[in-house]
Order: structure tokens, then sequence, then C-alpha cells
């Protein structure tokens, strides 16, 4: 297994990237880390012209902190992210999640902005960015565009990203004082890609009823899934036992998980209503410690 | 460009080198090189057989372009062992506590463990060692002699 030939291009800084990216998009692939794209390439199940390899570009690099949101460069590497401690006190899903991303060889040297870009249904970080209701800005020679994760993943390996765009920064919302969170993953072996995911954030009120609730599930679908009614019926609840297992199985018909040797349909589609409903109770637990601590 | 210049220092030796953008790093190593203590078993990134230290990070050899290292320092297993043949203390380790049969997956443990040695120095429990080696098969030991090879090797380094 061997990559096919390509014309391999270095830019030094984002416009370079962005020119070299408007003259050969078409016929280009953006690589940093490679973790996704090599094996795509050594398997030839893709075969660009060339390879755009942004991994020195100075300025998608980094972890930052706004008001609402911790905003993380397009090219960080997973590693960076997981021993952050400013990701870790602002949106610890994050670094609770980040963890299951293979295994420290492929966090050394992966990217969130390529876990984003390849999206695959059962990777972590599409999941966690859809529950935290994060953002993605992409970025062109001519714009710079932000969107939410579900106008950004349509389908299993497919993004509305534009062959002339790239990841510039995605922006993780921070989890808010008073809530909890959990994420909760079922694989084969540890680092393996996920049979299912489950990413959750609760928000208490005082009372110790939900004020919110965010959730997605991964692996279930072609696309990370927000169970929507699930949400809207735990909002205002006092959560227990039955109101989570309730909530927690409300959708499970709405998903269509692919079945196969590691797991048929039936059985990915019962997993996920037994990691969101541990997710939930973990979620909820935390949020209490910190409402009522 | 489908060929480029490097310049990469590999083991303490500076290399350089015009290749072929589109070779892995870990064939570069190998068949350019002639450092095939570095095995390559999978050549997707699942096997592990293949790690070398990246600045001093563990990656997959068989997941990054030669070209990719450009600038950087690599270091092999050919690294580990003194001049005239004598064990690192991992490899030493590995050797008293029979933690290899086929030997096929040894190279990348061995880069695994120094990388996870130097990063944590003090002496690990064996769920932080079985969590360290848990990107790396090994299909002849069943582990458990790893982990205790693993523990040997703090052991000898002092």
């Amino acid at each position: 297994m061997k990559p096919p030939k390509f014309s391999y291009l270095r830019p030094n800084n984002l416009q370079e990237a962005l020119d070299m990216l408007a003259e050969y998009g078409d016929d280009a692939k953006i690589m940093s880390g490679g973790q996704s794209l090599i094996p795509l390439l050594n398997m030839r199940l893709s075969t660009p012209g060339y390879i755009i390899d942004i991994g020195r570009v100075e300025e998608l690099k980094g972890i930052k902190e706004e008001e609402d949101a911790i905003v993380i460069g397009g090219i960080t590497r997973h590693v960076d992210v997981e021993k952050s401690a400013l990701v870790q006190e602002k949106c610890p899903l994050l670094t609770e999640g980040i963890r299951w991303v293979g295994h420290n060889q492929i966090r050394t040297r992966g990217t969130i902005g390529g876990s984003i870009a390849h999206a695959d249904p059962s990777a972590e970080l599409p999941c966690i960015l859809t529950a935290l209701r994060g953002e993605i800005v992409m970025v062109s020679s001519e714009e710079e565009i932000t969107v939410s994760p579900e106008e950004f993943f349509l389908s299993y390996l497919l993004t509305s990203l534009e062959p002339n765009q790239l990841i510039k920064e995605i922006r993780f919302p921070k989890i808010k004082k008073g809530s909890g969170y959990a994420f909760e993953e079922v694989a084969r072996r540890h680092g393996d890609f996920a049979l299912v995911e489950v990413a959750v954030v609760i928000e208490l009120d005082d009372d110790g009823t939900i004020a919110d609730a965010k959730i997605a599930l991964g692996g279930a679908n072609s696309v990370p899934f927000i169970p929507e009614a699930a949400e809207e019926f735990l909002i205002g609840k006092l959560p227990d036992d039955s109101i989570l297992k309730e909530a927690a199985t409300l959708q499970l018909d709405d998903l269509d998980p692919e079945g196969d040797i590691h797991g048929s349909k039936e059985y990915r589609r019962y997993l996920s209503g037994v990691l969101l409903e541990r997710a939930l109770n973990r979620a909820i637990d935390r949020a209490r410690e910190g409402v009522f601590a | 460009m489908s060929n480029c210049n490097v310049k990469i220092k590999i083991n303490g030796e500076v290399i350089e080198k015009e290749i072929e953008s589109r070779w892995l790093l870990s064939d570069f190593l190998r068949d350019k090189l002639g450092l095939t203590g570095t095995h390559v078993g999978c050549e997707h990134g699942v096997c592990g057989a293949c790690t070398i230290l990246l600045n001093g990070e563990p990656v997959r050899s068989c997941l990054m372009l030669a070209v990719q290292a450009d600038g950087l320092e690599v270091e092999t297993v050919e690294s580990l062992a003194e001049e005239d043949g004598t064990f690192h203390p991992i490899q030493q380790a590995f050797a008293n506590n029979h933690a290899l049969q086929c030997g096929f997956c040894t190279p990348g443990f061995l880069m695994s463990v120094k990388n996870f040695m130097e990063t944590h120095p003090e002496l690990p429990t064996d769920d932080e060692i079985r969590e360290a080696i848990s990107g790396n098969l090994c299909r002849c030991t069943g582990y458990s002699n790893i982990i205790k090879a693993v523990k040997d090797a703090y052991v000898l380094k002092c």
C-alpha cells in the first residue's frame, strides 16, 4: 500500500495556502497531520493531483479563549487540546471525549480540523462539536464563512467544504457553570472508531429541573444526530431514573445506523439508548454537584 | 513538484536527500536508508509496528510522508542500543522478561515506551502502562510480559 503520485505543496502562511487552493482546489487535498488522508492515499481511495500541506501554517495553530467559546485553530493537534488546561477548565467535554480519538501515536499528529473535515460519522470530534452546538469557520481566498455542524456535515465523509475552502478554526462553546456534561462510547477496542458514541450537556435550574439539554449521537446515522424531541422532552422536568430512561429511548426509531460485521443495525440502535441513558445520568450528577455545591 | 529536497536529522545524523514526495516515512527509513528496524505491519495506522519518535513524540511512520519530516528530528529503534551493542534499559528489560516472541512488533513498542518513560518519570500503574501501549498490537505475548518489562525498565534505568 503506497500513495499514488502527487505534487506536494507546503505553504508558509495562510494567504499562500488559500492562493494554492484557489489555483488547484478541484484537484487538491488539504493535509496537515494526515492521519485520515494518508490511509486513504495508501489504499488509493483518494488520488489527488496536489497535496497542500498546511502543517506549518502557524496562523492555523493554537487554542484561544473568547467570551462564549474556546476557539481552536484548524491544525491544532489532538494532543495539544487533550493537554490544554484552558480546555479542561472551560470545555471539559472536549477533554473527556478527545482521549477516545485513536491512540497517543495518532493524537500526536492528528488535528482538530482534520477530524472535522474528514467527517467520519463514528469520529468523536464531530459528535462533540454537534452536542456543544459549536461552529466551523471556513475560509477561502474570497471570504470567511461560519457554519453550524448541521450545515457542515452532509453525509458519510461528505461536508459542505468547497474545494477552495479550508477550515480556519472551530468554535467550541464553553460549558456554563451549573451545567454537567458526559461523553460515552463503545468501541470494539480502545482507540477504534466508535460503534456508537454520545455527548451530552445538561443545564439545571436552581430547583433541580432541567433548564437545557444538548445531545448528539455519533455512529448512529450518516451524520451526528441531534435527538430534538428527547431534548425538548427533558426541558422543564425534574430528572429521575424513569424520565431519563424514557428520554434515552424516545427517538431510537429515528436512528439509522449502518450494520456490519462488528455490530448489527439493531445492536447499535439498542446501544444508543444505553449510552444515552448513561451519559444523561453522569451529566446530571455533574450538574447537581455544580448547582448545589 | 513530485520530488522534494529534505533535510532530516535521523538518529543524530543529518540526512539531506532528494526524495519523491509520495514516499512514506516508513519506506524512506527502510528502503532508502536501510534502517529496517522500523517494521511495517498494516500500513494504515492500526498496528503500531512502525512507531518512531518525531521530535521526541511517538508517531506512526506509515501515516506520515517523509517530506513532512523535513527540518525535524527522527529517532528509530536503531538509536536505542549503544555502539558496542549494549542494550538500552528498555531493550534489556524486554529481553529479561520475555516480552517478545517473534519480535515483529517490538521496535514499535520500544519507541512508544521510550516516550512514555520520558513523559512519566514516576513508576506507573499497570493501567497506565496498558493505556500507553494500547496503540501497539502484539500477537504473541498476550501483553502481560510487556507490562512486566516496562515496570522492570523503570528499575533498570535507575
